[in-house]
């Protein structure tokens, strides 16, 4: 899943921030200090959760969910409880967090969120697909569709609205998300091992710490991912 | 019995990142004092709603200091402000202080 964090006050960005990274399955794309902003990023990004502070000056967050015709999951945070009976008002209303939000009471919202998709799960198409055999990733560079290979990516990096496939031969940009692109690779070949890297995990060098060396790449590993690695690796 | 401002939730929040710890306390060092100035200066213009506001987010810097007293304080004083009453000036004046010492001593 990926998410967006909606608040005017940093240190609250930072708390929402700090649990999601916790969260493997969860990547952090951008954080924003207003409202408005992030209508206009909505507008060209698919997001799956948002977490969205109720009192903001100017733009609140109910005036946000409003706004929003085909809006994500949303979870209300905010100092005041009384908010609350008002944010389950919309459907798209998940969870509401009340500031200071604990460890424990994330991870319960998390499954209101995972179990919100499975109640309704989506069906959307990105601009990168697979083929029928999946051997195969047709990418989308300036409307044509160039075919690479799957043993041959070595990485794939989200630099904010884009990502970077890297090849054995050259490297590849393109508009998508890696939630999109990581839907579209093996699990068999490929693992998220940090929000902003995926890599084909046959390609590895070494492991040193808290990162994995992929040809001349150094690959950070995150805390949360670092046992599933180690799980699929051969270690003697 | 005065309660003092520490660090066990964000601790609690980082686990072993110090990384995050350190951001967090910059963020805080850079946010309170400058959310205690636009406090003061709408008081001082008798700029109740703005006041109201910043109490808004200072309450929650309560929340994250563990200072429970604080923030009831403050989620009251919120109220009264947007009623036009700041009599509770001085009591969170007291608070502000207590933190920037206790932010400054870090």
């Amino acid at each position: 899943m990926n998410c967006i964090i909606i608040d005017d006050e940093a240190a609250a960005r930072a708390i929402v921030n700090q649990l999601c990274s916790k969260v493997s399955d969860l990547d952090v794309i951008e954080e924003f200090d207003n409202a408005i902003e992030a209508i206009k990023f909505l507008n060209h990004q698919d997001i799956d959760v948002v977490f969205l502070d109720i009192h903001m000056p100017g733009f609140s967050g109910v005036d946000f969910v409003q706004t929003l015709k085909n809006p994500p999951k949303i979870v209300m945070t905010t100092s005041d409880t009384e908010f609350a009976i008002a944010a389950y008002e919309y459907e798209a209303i998940v969870d509401y967090l009340v500031k200071p939000i604990t460890t424990e009471r994330f991870e319960k919202c998390l499954q209101k969120i995972k179990n919100s998709f499975t109640q309704r799960p989506k069906n959307k198409t990105g601009e990168v697909s697979s083929s029928g055999a999946n051997e195969d990733l047709y990418i989308n560079i300036d409307r044509r569709l160039i075919k690479l290979k799957l043993n041959e990516i070595m990485v794939v990096e989200a630099k904010g609205d884009y990502i970077e496939i890297k090849t054995e031969k050259e490297d590849y940009r393109v508009h998508t998300t890696l939630k999109k692109i990581k839907e579209k690779l093996p699990e068999k070949l490929f693992l998220q091992i940090h929000r902003s890297y995926i890599i084909n995990f046959t390609k590895i060098i070494d492991i040193e710490d808290n990162s994995v060396l992929i040809e001349k790449n150094v690959i950070p590993i995150s805390r949360s991912n670092r046992p599933e690695l180690m799980r699929r690796l051969n270690l003697l | 019995m005065q309660e003092h401002p520490n660090l066990s939730y964000i601790k609690e929040l980082s686990g072993d990142d110090a990384e995050f710890e350190q951001k967090f306390m910059r963020i805080l060092k850079d946010e309170f004092p400058e959310e205690s100035q636009t406090y003061y200066y709408h008081i001082e213009n008798d700029e109740l709603e703005m006041a109201a506001e910043i109490v808004h987010k200072l309450k929650h810097k309560f929340n994250i200091l563990c200072l429970p007293n604080a923030y009831r304080l403050a989620v009251v004083y919120e109220e009264e402000l947007r009623s036009g009453n700041k009599q509770k000036d001085d009591n969170l004046r007291v608070v502000l202080n207590q933190v920037k010492d206790y932010l400054n001593s870090l």
